[in-house]
């Protein structure tokens, strides 16, 4: 069976009879059979209920809904009842969440089919998948390469076509950095338009839930169902969500017409490769084509995003991490002496390095007589650099800029250099740090490598980001490019 | 800013991670590196401007005091490491 290219078709197709929800469920189950030995992009599979639901569906016996039968795998990091949601790490391990997160429910209430949960870094701390307690992910373009963090397992699944979407969250980049790095089209939505309940957490104040797809227009049709309002959230937010998806289904050939481009000169600096300039460059020029008007934009508190971010997401990792403890869910040392053992050994045991080094670092910035000096004050440079957007889109409708500073990096190449590991988050960072909303976009290949054209919009303008990425798609095919061994 | 083995130490002990001394001379070069980095917000002058807590700066919604429905002790208790006539168990604390 071949399936249809996009959601939107795949969708209509169902509808018509065309294809079956148990078919297409088949067709992905069997690439994840084939392929996932190599990438190492699930987790935890979920073959069997995934035939019984679409089974489910096509008998009409379960509640249709606008993907109806669309198969779909979750990062690791939601929590899905029944199933087990590892977060990446040995804590969760034995850790079968009981009840689904509001994103899984909501997918699931539009007749998502969930065929598996996919490979992540532990809690989402790190930007190569390689601090999966389950082992590193392979980018599907080089498998000796890493396909970025922290949701590498959904950005390989898409990229080798196992899955026709992913779920994903994203802290400091960790939609858009893997996007780039394995070529599919991942979105950060404003913070608080996704809920996280249900979300581990990792940073309460940068987390966010989103997406990946192959183009805009599939990420506008999970998006749509993924959004909203949620009062188990309290910092989700209160407004409602446009129509994505027949915003792009309407959107004319002259969308990007007068649209004003920022160019940020400090994310085209010293520190980009060359080769991915010319990448950027080629697409700054294809928006210019469609009639785009590029100016040159400076935000000028950049380089301190790196510094601001790995004090603050670190201080709410050290609190947010606290729960795990031992007591009432995850990992238990064996044969604990006493209470201080029992909580000490099994965080010891528990945590892998990377998110022992960030509960430190946090609780060090929280500590007393430092709370000043490093918190505090990352909490205002935060308002520097949130101020640099606003003040930014007072005249630009669009930012665009490279999502890294270059393509992939070997596996094990930064694993032992935590800081050169941090300094690669510096395009991605300032956005989080802001709460707005982001994408990756294909854009073309350095030595057989995907780069990602990052675009960001002013707060809940996902509809003109999506528009943007769409504009941008309907006139190049990077984003159909699938690679070698996985067409 | 270098971090000594002690400080570690007591970071380890705040964040009731339990580490070994190979464990802690590691961590003391990597977080030392990590505060080098973190060390370049002091050059930035923030004077007059509030810290940010929230990106979108709201204020806490506030919601009925109304009893809602949760997941069963039952579901929680089943994952638990040790229970026992629906309490968690642990170490005995008091002699």
């Amino acid at each position: 069976m071949s399936y249809p290219r996009s959601i939107r078709e795949l969708v209509a197709e169902r509808a018509a009879g065309k294809v079956s929800a148990a078919e297409l469920s088949r067709h992905f189950l069997d690439r994840i059979a084939a392929h996932d030995e190599t990438l190492n992009a699930m987790i935890s599979g979920c073959a069997d209920t995934a035939r019984e639901r679409a089974a489910a569906l096509d008998a009409g016996g379960a509640a249709d809904g606008p993907l109806a039968g669309l198969p779909i795998a979750h990062k690791d990091i939601f929590c899905t009842r029944g199933v087990r949601t590892s977060c990446g790490s040995r804590m969760l391990d034995n850790f079968v969440a009981p009840y689904d997160a509001t994103v899984v429910e909501r997918l699931a209430a539009a007749g998502t089919v969930t065929l598996g949960k996919t490979n992540m870094d532990e809690f989402a701390m790190g930007s190569s998948n390689e601090t999966s307690f389950y082992g590193p992910v392979r980018n599907p373009w080089n498998t000796d390469y890493v396909p970025g963090g922290s949701s590498g397992g959904s950005a390989a699944a898409v990229a080798a076509g196992l899955v026709p979407a992913a779920t994903g969250t994203d802290t400091g980049g960790s939609i858009r950095q893997p996007a780039a790095l394995c070529g599919v089209t991942g979105i950060k939505p404003t913070y608080g338009r996704v809920s996280r309940y249900g979300m581990i957490a990792f940073a309460s104040s940068l987390d966010q839930g989103g997406c990946f797809a192959r183009s805009a227009d599939d990420c506008a049709h999970v998006l749509q169902a993924m959004a909203g309002f949620d009062e188990r959230d309290s910092t989700c937010v209160e407004r409602d969500v446009p129509d994505y998806v027949g915003a792009l289904g309407g959107q004319g050939d002259d969308f990007l017409k007068g649209m004003r481009v920022g160019l940020p000169k400090e994310y085209f600096a010293e520190g980009l490769d060359d080769a991915s300039r010319k990448v950027i460059d080629a697409a700054i020029a294809e928006f210019q084509a469609q009639g785009a008007e590029i100016v040159e934009i400076s935000l000028p508190h950049t380089e301190l995003a790196v510094s601001t971010y790995y004090v603050l997401a670190p201080a709410e990792a050290s609190s947010n991490l606290a729960r795990f403890d031992g007591v009432r869910y995850g990992y238990r040392c064996e044969n604990p002496v006493d209470l201080e053992d029992l909580y000490t050994r099994s965080r010891g045991e528990g945590f892998g390095r990377e998110v022992q080094r960030r509960i430190m670092v946090g609780a060090y910035v929280l500590s007393a007589g430092y709370y000043d000096a490093y918190y505090l004050k990352a909490q205002k440079t935060r308002r520097l650099i949130a101020r640099d957007f606003s003040d930014a889109f007072e005249n630009v409708d669009l930012i665009a800029a490279p999502v890294t500073q270059a393509p992939a990096f070997k596996l094990g190449e930064k694993l032992d250099d935590p800081v050169s590991m941090y300094l690669n988050d510096v395009y991605t960072l300032p956005a989080s740090l802001a709460g707005l909303p982001g994408m990756s976009v294909p854009a073309g290949f350095v030595d057989g490598l995907p780069v990602g054209l990052q675009l960001l919009a002013p707060w809940f303008e996902e509809t003109r980001l999506l528009g943007a990425a769409h504009a941008y798609q309907q006139n190049t095919d990077w984003h159909t490019k699938r690679p070698a061994g996985f067409e | 800013m270098s971090l000594t083995a002690d400080q570690v130490r007591n970071v380890a002990r705040l964040a009731r991670l339990g580490l070994d001394d190979d464990q802690i001379a590691e961590y003391a070069g990597e977080l030392s590196n990590i505060l080098d980095v973190v060390a370049s917000l002091e050059k930035a002058d923030t004077t007059n401007v509030e810290p940010m807590a929230h990106p979108l700066d709201l204020a806490a919604r506030l919601r009925a005091d109304q009893a809602v429905p949760v997941t069963s002790r039952d579901d929680f208790q089943a994952i638990a490491p040790a229970t026992a006539e629906g309490v968690y168990l642990v170490p005995k604390v008091i002699e």
